[in-house]
């Protein structure tokens, strides 16, 4: 199959830019400095101070905060700092016809295919087409240009049902609806086409069969100048929130030799139809029952799960995009891409998981990774203190773990996870380890709809032990003598070395602790040097504890009732995080009355509504003066692509309001203030 | 081959090394008869001192708590742990204060709890009404508690901070309260000067502030009272109905409100009490103290720089080699037993090291330096009673940390000066003296703690409580009176049978007994340290195991006023 082969024209690469940002950024500059290749990063005005920008040998201001889509600025960016290659990363420009052609036309090698072969794919009426055309299996349905209900609905019944209608120029879920029988097939398409039209401006849709108990398996695959093409096996993505993927693995579990062949070898007929350069991914829909695979698309970049087939095939497949752009041919020869192991990822997100996966953005106060290893990557772009930004994905990090087979790589998978702390918001750490957890994810039983499946028993009611309040009084108790050993130099000052003694008499201190919208009361006995610890009024527990040297971390190993145990914890104000090894559980100390009553004109409540969030104030419905009934809309934030409506608390006049539409607008800022109709204190 | 030499050096430096020396060696045989009695005898003791605070504890009872706590307000020690940083030591003093005072009354803790703890990183006196115990009113113990509060903010220099919940003067006891120079106008008088010496005076009116109680709100330098709580009126609505017939409600007289809005008697309004003690701590983080303070520690420095410290300041603190509770088996009870000080100072002091003054000399009295947290301090205390040489080393050892300004810590135990016509001769009354004049003027903080017996002048000699020590404690096994209680009976016995004699009367055995047997019990009775501390005569019974923090949190107390120069009286020779 060498045969075709033209002679390579290598031009090396020693500059690239990369137009991106994040993880994705700091894992594409790895790479070139170990090839030592220079890096250019650009950054928008949030991002000034990223870790990108340190990582990269330089870097450029490229603007606010939307820049990073702009394909002109960026190549100017480019040509300017001499960098000859430019390596788009995923999102963004990574798929933008323009922007490969911008390259083209400027003479900058854009780092991915043919700006043809991103086009093909990038319309799904027309990929299917050509991938029929070429063998690779798809699925039955219609993609075509009659679009009246009478053709579509006489369609659809060649089909079948249940049945998908999807937008032709869809995506994440929008514009797609399913049909279980023929008499919903109008309403369900005309429902697709509104949504569609109003997200793509193009009410065009097609109908597919659907699976219902569909698998996500996609292939990695890589092409070079010379017509080759390789697979480096699959990677299966069943497990989503909100069409997103959350944790994937490859290889894929349960398939046989032969259909990892089959599949493979029908990705490389994918690509090789398109004229294909460059990473790609060949996006399969499995069915879960019957083992038949079908072609979904083709992602005509280097995928954000790219590491789990670089940890089971040992390769650097952003070494490979490089050499490619360079023009030279494929690393590996077919033959030579031996599988071994099995590697997880788990994405890392700033979101609330038990409250609808809700985004989240806000500091990263407290950030402490597992220790990465030839077995363990973390790929992250941030550090403790860095933001999660409002204005783009909230990934924090991907955690990619390696093992010898499924049930070792995934055991590590959890491990890890318990070893990653974060507080300062919320993640859906717990999330993925309990997910990881399941038994049905153990069983590899994976499916797109998996979460909704097992929401009950991946959400189990919150039950916070005895044992895991002592804790956290201990975490109080020993950051407390930190902060009084700190003041106090080795020991000289005996108000801190003799802390909580009381002569002749056993202090007691009560501690609120708030957990899962649940008070506890937690009384701590001090008497000369013993701990005793006792919940809401129960018996006195002998508690053991000695602080673990961690990095000037809090970290705690203590014996309560018989029991020891290691952790950590993050004392952040009146915060308490507490990091166990099934994920991490917060407390919050009830603040004194006086100070919630203050705290009450700082949240929404009595004379204001605060924005949940950060984002975006996208509409002001009401103005100085107004008269609002309690549930009236107020105002209209967007945060993360979202929209939250502020509604009133209460009946009220409204005073003023806390910004203009456009504004930015920081989680906790006042929105709209009310007259405050008690005026005493 | 360059390793081994420096392991080499290294170990003959510290061969070499001074500190290593001056450890005192004090394996005590843990298994002998002797101690494990001890032991048993004095844990008993710490057992029924526990047990009593206990009971003070319960402050005015189930009932006057309830009643007190169900208006939403807190009792004065969680008030106290409030206003403390987080983790702050509370130095409570006397807290038995009153214990078997008033027959049947019970005035727990003297109604007033009383200590000394760290607000915003500085060490501050607080002095909390209890309101439970008899309305906070003030009995003369009261009094007397406040003003001894007072006076140790005064000598060390120390914030006051009052939480006032009191009635004001018990009426039935007024002429035991009122008139006399250190009676109740005196914690006003003290106020004013305290303030005048730049002693910040906060109060924090948590409840009623009566008649002379206004003048603790009023007599601070900032005050703080809670919205419908606290009061202060010159009368309450009793009273003034009674003058002028007015009918007004307590709030309307002398409420947050009226005092915060319109009399401006107040300066800061509270909602609560949380709130009321988070408002004093800021008030004392706004104290700008730092300054005098960097200016004390820079005197206190460069003395000792003048004479070549050798410790460098950021050494680590050495905790005493040995386990302070076997301080339990080395003393024990029986104050006949003798036991030798320096045990006792091997469980107190950083590290066991003790550096011996004229250790051959004297040896009755066992003279040293030693570092008390990273603070030299010199320490005096009895080895059996004081002769002519002990008293004369005892003068000479004060005299040395005067002009260094090294704090005194005596270790009291001690019958009293060596008595007999060989005594006389050799001057024990002037050699005694001179002892006493070194105590007495030497102007360095001085601490007291009697651990086993303190009778006659040997009490002056080791500082007792007429020799102002910044503060004085006692251990449960300890005793102080005149002198021993059978020495006493036997001395009245014999000028009785003198007396008998004289007027050519018998005095049998029998009537000898019945004359000795009440003057040993009241001795017994009067010479107990809960006679003692329930008479402020001391500050407090402490554990023997916690003398080294006791001394310690005190040491650190007492060094907020720079030491200053001493002058000494005539030494007679």
């Amino acid at each position: 199959c060498m045969a075709t082969k033209a002679t390579p024209k290598v031009r090396p690469i020693n500059k690239i830019l990369i137009s991106n940002r994040g993880e994705i950024a700091c894992r594409v500059i790895r790479t070139a400095r170990k090839l030592g290749v220079r890096t250019v990063a650009v950054y928008s005005d949030p991002d000034e101070h990223s870790l990108h920008t340190e990582l990269a040998d330089e870097a450029y201001r490229v603007g606010e905060a939307a820049s990073y889509l702009r394909g002109d600025r960026i190549l100017e960016i480019a040509k300017k700092s001499g960098a000859q290659a430019i390596h788009p990363g995923y999102g963004f420009l990574s798929e933008s016809v323009e922007f490969a052609e911008l390259c083209q036309k400027e003479g900058v090698i854009f780092m991915g295919p043919p700006s043809s072969a991103i086009r093909d794919m990038g319309i799904k009426s027309t990929s299917k087409a050509i991938m029929a055309a070429a063998g690779v299996p798809i699925i039955n349905g219609y993609h075509g240009d009659d679009q009246s209900d009478a053709c579509l609905q006489a369609e659809a019944a060649k089909i079948g049902f249940p049945l998908m209608i999807k937008a032709v120029r869809g995506g994440g879920g929008k514009g797609m609806r399913i049909a279980e029988k023929p008499e919903d097939f109008l309403t369900a398409l005309n429902s697709a086409r509104t949504e569609s039209l109003k997200a793509f401006g193009d009410s065009s849709v097609l109908l597919e069969r659907y699976v219902r108990s569909p698998r996500h398996v996609e292939v990695q695959v890589f092409a070079d100048h010379y017509g080759d093409a390789v697979y480096l096996w699959e990677r299966d993505c069943s497990v989503q929130r909100r069409h997103q993927k959350i944790i994937e693995e490859a290889p894929a579990p349960g398939l046989s030799e032969e259909l990892r062949r089959e599949l493979g070898e029908a990705a490389v007929r994918a690509a090789k139809a398109v004229g294909y350069v460059g990473a790609g991914t060949v996006e399969f829909i499995l069915d879960k029952e019957d083992l038949s695979f079908h072609f979904m698309e083709m992602n005509t970049r280097l995928q954000v799960e790219h590491p789990i087939s670089e940890m089971i095939t040992g390769t650097d497949l952003v070494e490979w995009q490089i050499r490619i752009a360079a023009g030279e041919p494929l690393p590996l020869t077919q033959a030579q891409i031996i599988r071994r192991g099995h590697a997880f990822e788990a994405r890392i997100y700033a979101e609330n998981p038990r409250g609808g996966f809700l985004p989240g953005a806000g500091p990263l106060r407290y950030l402490n990774t597992p220790k990465p290893s030839a077995e363990v990557r973390v790929e992250t772009g941030v550090r403790e203190g860095d933001e999660v930004s409002v204005h783009y994905d909230p990934m924090i990090a991907k955690l990619v773990v390696w093992g010898e087979n499924r049930t070792q790589a995934l055991n590590s998978l959890i491990a890890r996870l318990g070893e990653y702390h974060i507080s300062g918001l919320e993640t859906n750490i717990n999330f993925l380890i309990d997910l990881a957890s399941h038994p049905e994810f153990q069983q590899a039983n994976v499916h797109t709809g998996f979460i909704d499946e097992h929401f009950d028993t991946l959400f189990p009611p919150i039950v916070v032990e005895q044992r895991q309040l002592s804790q956290a009084a201990l975490s109080l108790i020993f950051n407390e003598l930190q902060a009084a050993h700190s003041n106090a130099s080795n020991g000289q000052d005996p108000f801190a070395a003799a802390a909580n003694i009381r002569l002749n008499y056993a202090l007691i201190r009560s501690y609120s602790l708030k957990a899962h919208e649940k008070v506890y009361a937690v009384d701590v006995k001090y008497d000369n040097g013993d701990i005793e610890i006792r919940v809401d009024g129960g018996a006195w527990q002998v508690i053991k504890a000695e602080r673990v040297q961690d990095d000037g971390r809090l970290k705690i190993r203590a014996n309560i009732d018989g029991n020891i145990s290691t952790y950590s914890a993050n004392i952040d104000g009146g915060n308490v995080t507490l990091f166990l090894e099934n994920g991490k559980l917060d407390f919050e100390l009830v603040q004194p009355k006086f100070l919630s009553a203050q705290a009450d004109q700082l949240g929404s409540g009595g004379s204001r509504v605060v924005a949940p969030m950060p984002g975006v104030l996208e509409k002001i419905l009401v103005q100085p003066g107004d008269v609002v009934k309690k549930g009236d809309s107020l105002a209209v934030l967007i945060a993360m692509k979202m929209e939250h409506i502020l509604k009133a608390p209460k009946d009220a006049t409204i005073k003023s309001i806390g910004g203009a539409v456009g504004d930015n607008m920081a989680k906790g800022a006042a929105v709209i203030t009310f007259v405050d109709d008690d005026v005493s204190n | 081959r360059y390793s081994l030499t420096n392991q080499l050096l290294r170990s003959q430096t510290r061969l070499l090394h001074l500190g290593e020396a001056n450890v005192l060696s004090s394996e005590i045989d843990k298994q002998s008869v002797e101690f494990k009695e001890n032991a048993s005898e004095m844990r008993k003791l710490v057992a029924e001192l526990r047990q009593l605070t206990s009971q003070v504890l319960t402050g005015g009872g189930p009932k006057a708590i309830e009643r007190h706590t169900s208006r939403g307000k807190l009792l004065a020690r969680e008030r106290i742990n409030l206003l403390l940083d987080k983790g702050s030591p509370f130095l409570e003093l006397s807290t038995l204060a009153g214990h078997e005072l008033y027959g049947e009354e019970v005035v727990n803790a003297g109604g007033i709890v009383t200590g000394v703890g760290r607000v915003c990183g500085t060490e501050c006196v607080v002095v909390a009404n209890d309101a439970t115990v008899k309305g906070g009113s003030y009995y003369p113990i009261t009094v007397k508690k406040h003003l001894r509060a007072q006076e140790i903010a005064q000598e060390n220099r120390l914030p006051c901070i009052y939480l006032v919940d009191s009635g004001g003067a018990n009426l039935p006891r007024q002429a035991e309260v009122f008139p006399d120079k250190l009676h109740f106008g005196r914690i006003f008088y003290n106020q004013a000067n305290m303030s005048a010496q730049g002693i910040p005076q906060i109060a924090v009116v948590m409840g009623s502030c009566t008649a002379g109680g206004a003048y603790v709100p009023a007599m601070a330098d900032e005050s703080i009272i809670v919205k419908k709580q606290g009061t202060i009126f010159l009368a309450g609505p009793p009273l003034v109905k009674a003058a002028t017939g007015e009918e007004v409600s307590a709030e309307d007289l002398g409420g947050a409100d009226l005092h915060c809005k319109t009399s401006g008697v107040t300066d800061h309004y509270a909602v609560d009490d949380e709130h009321a003690l988070y408002l004093a701590r800021q008030i004392v983080s706004n104290l700008n103290l730092d300054a005098t303070n960097a200016y004390n520690e820079q005197l206190q420095h460069s003395s000792k720089r003048n004479f070549g410290s050798a410790a460098p300041a950021t050494a680590a603190v050495e905790e005493p080699l040995y386990d302070p509770t076997e301080l339990y088996g080395i003393v024990g009870p029986n104050l006949t037993k003798s036991f030798d000080v320096r045990d006792v100072i091997a469980r107190i002091v950083d590290g066991s090291r003790f550096t011996e003054f004229k250790k051959l000399y004297g040896e009755t009295l066992v003279c040293g330096f030693a570092k008390l947290y990273g603070n030299t301090v010199g320490i005096v205390g009895n080895n059996g009673v004081l002769f002519s040489e002990s008293a004369l080393k005892g003068a000479h050892f004060i005299q040395l940390c005067a002009q260094r300004k090294i704090p005194l810590i005596f270790l009291q135990n001690i019958t009293g000066f060596m008595v007999g016509r060989d005594a006389e001769a050799n001057g024990i009354a002037k050699n005694g003296a001179k002892m006493v004049t070194a105590v007495a003027c030497a102007n360095v903080p001085k601490l007291t703690v009697i651990i086993g017996g303190s009778y006659g002048a040997g009490n002056y000699g080791m500082c007792g409580r007429a020799y102002s020590p910044r503060f004085l404690y006692m251990w449960p096994n300890s005793r102080i009176s005149v002198m021993g209680g059978t020495q006493a009976a036997n001395v009245l016995a014999q000028i009785t049978e003198d007396q008998r004699k004289r007027a050519g009367k018998e005095f049998s055995e029998e009537e000898a007994q019945k004359l000795k047997t009440p003057i040993v019990e009241m001795f017994e009775r009067e010479g107990s340290p809960y006679y003692s501390t329930a008479r402020l005569w001391d500050d407090g019974i402490i554990d023997p195991a916690n003398t080294r923090q006791v001394l310690g949190l005190s040491l650190k107390a007492a060094l907020n006023n720079s030491v200053q120069e001493t002058k000494f009286g005539v030494f007679r020779m």
